[in-house]
């Protein structure tokens, strides 16, 4: 079938079996391989990209069902001039990554839960990255990087 | 992993919906947020060979004040269910119940009819339904039938949801000030219950129901008859497991989830009686 989804504001448009999942959309068909799958069974987040402004799994979305909507990945995060989004700035001053393998999703889930709760505290935001697994930093400067980015 | 290949429709209506199963029978499967269907399709439990999608039936997604009930629309997010202020206001144990299934990114997506639709008695909606006395409005070809919450689950993922039948709407009492908790027993972040209680208290009327204690989602009516004869927290609780038959399973044995449900029920009927 034909669909298209506008992928950080460009078109892409592609003939896709029904059962292509968005994160294949993103990876194959458009060609940004930022987005990871790391568990596959929707729970480790690091699939997670913003559709219609709200971050979702990609792993556990059909392409089919993003047709004609607004996807936003990791490399949609930073300005045209490639000026980091504050959120990744965040990231990198607080050192809230290791291997860097969760951390796509974790961006795109946090910038969410920001956008929703603009002043989230501390354990708003350890509960509301719950759907993004890490294996490597045990979270602290994850959390702190988030907290930096809230609005007092 | 991939889903076994299927034929996609989507659907613009309830009754376009209705019409497409009709036409394709038990081989077609609803799809609404996708987030219990699709991970059964990843892993090939669930093969259907066509998908209907009705995520975008919007005249299916409010939340009204219906009078002595609020009536949410069975394709809700989950995202909108637990933040309306007239579920905050009218049934705060469903909108805080709802803010439990899954995570944000799930709740972005799943819906509140597709949760329970797909009848999981571990999934934290079919209870907390339950337990406040919820009706769930079916369409079918045939016309609208209500159905009561505990006519609804017949057996694990089965409801008596016709093979042409689509949930549409889901009928909650208003609890009126109610006191209220929900206990979901885990342990990892965003895992489902190993055993769940949704509960309210009004004085000597209670209503609690067990997550993950059978095959279906079961109603503690001896908790509930204990509390109206004015029997301590502590007595009510003991009678948790009364209606229930747990399953073993890697989590818990049987003899362990009877002691969580009675737990968990004394610790829910201590928070919705303070």
């Amino acid at each position: 079938m034909e669909i298209s989804i506008t992928v950080n504001g460009q078109v892409v448009s592609a003939d896709v079996e029904p059962r292509t999942l968005l994160v294949q959309f993103i990876r194959d068909n458009a060609g940004l391989t930022g987005t990871n799958i790391g568990c596959d069974t929707s729970s480790c987040g690091a699939c997670s990209i913003h559709l219609d402004g709200e971050a979702v799994k990609s792993c556990t979305v059909l392409a089919a069902q993003a047709d004609g909507g607004s996807v936003t990945t990791i490399e949609g995060m930073a300005s045209a001039d490639g000026t980091l989004h504050p959120m990744q700035q965040a990231f990198m001053e607080h050192h809230g990554l290791q291997c860097g393998y969760c951390t796509p999703g974790m961006v795109m889930a946090a910038t969410s839960l920001l956008n929703e709760n603009p002043s989230a505290t501390e354990e708003e935001i350890r509960i509301g990255l719950e759907g993004n697994l890490c294996r490597c930093t045990g979270y602290h400067n994850i959390v702190q990087a988030v907290l930096s980015c809230t609005k007092s | 992993m991939i889903p076994a290949a299927f034929e996609y429709v989507r659907a613009g209506s309830a009754e376009e919906a209705i019409s497409l199963i009709a036409q394709h029978g038990d081989e077609a499967k609803f799809l609404a947020g996708g987030h219990s269907l699709v991970p059964l399709m990843k892993l090939r439990l669930a093969q259907p060979s066509v998908l209907i999608d009705i995520g975008r039936v919007s005249d299916l997604s409010y939340v009204t004040d219906a009078g002595d009930h609020i009536a949410i629309g069975a394709l809700t997010r989950h995202r909108d269910v637990e933040t309306s202020p007239i579920v905050l206001e009218h049934a705060p144990l469903l909108a805080h119940a709802t803010s439990h299934v899954g995570d944000p990114q799930v709740r972005h997506r799943g819906t509140i009819g597709g949760s329970l639709a797909h009848a999981d008695p571990a999934s934290d909606l079919p209870a907390t339904t339950l337990a406040l006395g919820a009706t769930y409005v079916v369409q079918g070809p045939g016309g609208t039938r209500e159905i009561p919450a505990g006519s609804f689950y017949e057996g694990y993922l089965t409801s008596v949801l016709a093979a042409d039948e689509m949930l549409t709407e889901i009928r909650v009492p208003k609890m009126n000030g109610a006191g209220w908790s929900f206990q979901k027993f885990n342990r990892r972040a965003q895992d489902w219950a190993i055993v769940g209680v949704a509960a309210w208290r009004n004085g000597s009327e209670a209503g609690v129901a067990l997550v993950n204690m059978a095959s279906v989602p079961v109603l503690a009516t001896s908790v509930g008859a204990a509390i109206a004869s004015g029997a301590s927290i502590e007595d009510a609780a003991a009678e948790a497991a009364a209606e229930a038959d747990p399953q073993a399973d890697l989590n818990a044995s049987v003899e362990y989830r009877q002691h969580l449900a009675r737990v968990l029920t004394r610790r829910a009927l201590e928070e919705a009686s303070a």
